[in-house]
């Protein structure tokens, strides 16, 4: 059984007055996953990672990175915001050096200087003078340049090109299997994610609502379609159904056979993290892998 | 070396498409047997893919015989996929039939689905069309 990267227990984290941004998240995830965190604008993601990275304390619950606190795993994490923040009046070679100086045990600065120079960036540039995607590109070199044991990039690829972002993923597709880094990513765009990532987190209105590796979760669906009513797939869980033509179209989690006179097939990733987005009320589903194994 | 290209459009899933450029190279001659394949680092770090489905793509090849993993060296190809030369007597065979079937009057089309269909009833269960899912391994695999 491998470690835990990261294991929340009834997480919760409320911001001042507002309803709570996370709200009772019980999870695990395994070291050495590539994880998608997915889900829709406002959902929670970016608090779940800053949580992780021990910049921001729960209000509720517990959660434990690297079999310890997110302060006591600092060293072994490197997180990069969603804003990508970065000094504007340091030059891009001088931000690679603040890295090394923070960093005097783990610090690869050859690797980052790689990555930075694969997007022929001048190292004398300032980083206030860099487009969005070139910042972006020297906060991955940083967080890169650490070699972490865990990796947690809020929205990475967002204001990327195609072609940085092909060769960016690439290159922490190669980190992860040189050096088993656990990568988590956000990204409220699904495909993007669907070819790197292996696990998946779903989060929306604060809660996880599925988890686990993403063959497992897909493998637990299936869609069917029939000239039946949607009534009779009641002994499965229904996660969505839809009147088509004479007949259902439906996307259950099978609980036993599915009868005859339905067709069965297996969902994209796609149609399970659309279906589950627009039916709140479905229950969540952790795999067995996914699921905090501590004793309550 | 050799390299992969994956098409995210095509609806087969990643390591089926793996596999199937892998057995094309084997019968185009592009790999050969003691050629080595492609780390998992650099197959991902060229396509961006997850390395478990590199590593999965490389167990069903080795499954089927056409490769072996060496423990610290890499996953070299062990068997070649000739196909049928020009002269031999399958292709003599296929086109004296194929000649009946002209004769008989069927047209091109008709030639070509009835040869699709035999071919499905001769070779229903490819292993790669039903894939089984085979346990995650830790990364930092050598193959």
């Amino acid at each position: 059984m491998t470690g835990s990267a990261i294991e929340a227990a009834a997480l919760g984290k409320t911001y001042g007055r507002r309803g709570p941004a996370l709200d009772d998240c019980s999870f695990r995830l395994p070291t050495g996953r590539i994880c998608a965190v997915v889900g829709p604008n406002g959902a929670g993601k970016s608090t779940l990672l800053a949580l992780a990275a021990g910049l921001a304390r729960p209000t509720a619950g517990r959660l434990t990175v690297l079999g310890t606190t997110p302060a006591a795993a600092r060293a072994r994490i490197a997180y990069v915001a969603q804003d990508k923040p970065l000094h504007p009046q340091l030059s891009i070679a001088d931000t690679l050096r603040l890295g090394a100086e923070l960093n005097p045990d783990r610090w690869d600065a050859e690797f980052a200087q790689r990555v930075v120079e694969e997007g022929e960036l001048d190292p004398a540039a300032r980083v206030r003078t860099l487009s969005g995607g070139q910042r972006t590109r020297v906060a991955l070199a940083l967080a890169l340049g650490k070699r972490a044991e865990l990796l947690l990039l809020d929205e990475p690829m967002a204001d990327l090109d195609p072609l940085a972002r092909h060769q960016l993923m690439g290159t922490l597709m190669a980190q992860a299997a040189e050096h088993g880094t656990t990568v988590v990513m956000s990204s409220h765009i699904v495909g993007e994610l669907a070819d790197s990532c292996d696990h998946l987190l779903l989060v929306s209105g604060g809660r996880i609502r599925l988890g686990g590796p993403i063959d497992d979760l897909v493998a637990a669906h299936c869609l069917v379609t029939g000239r039946r009513p949607a009534a009779e797939l009641a002994p499965h869980t229904v996660v969505e159904s839809r009147a088509t033509g004479r007949g259902t179209t439906a996307l259950i989690r099978p609980d036993g056979p599915i009868a005859a006179d339905w067709e069965a097939q297996e969902p994209s990733l796609e149609d399970l993290l659309l279906a589950h987005l627009r039916s709140p009320g479905t229950p969540a589903l952790l795999t067995p892998e996914a699921e905090r194994k501590v004793a309550r | 070396m050799f390299a992969y290209r994956i098409d995210r459009r095509s609806g087969v899933a990643t390591y089926v498409q793996l596999v199937q450029q892998t057995k094309q190279a084997l019968r185009l001659g592009l790999l050969e047997p003691g050629d080595k394949l492609p780390t998992a680092r650099e197959v991902v770090e060229a396509t961006a893919i997850n390395p478990n489905t590199v590593l999965k793509a490389y167990r069903e090849l080795e499954r089927e015989g056409l490769v072996e993993a060496r423990r610290g060296l890499g996953t070299f190809v062990t068997k070649s996929l000739g196909s049928a030369p020009a002269d031999s007597p399958l292709h003599g065979e296929l086109s004296r039939w194929a000649e009946r079937a002209r004769a008989a009057g069927l047209e091109r089309d008709d030639v070509a689905a009835l040869f699709t269909a035999v071919l499905e009833e001769q070779f229903t269960q490819q292993p790669t069309d039903r894939p089984t899912r085979p346990k995650r391994t830790a990364k930092g695999d050598p193959a």
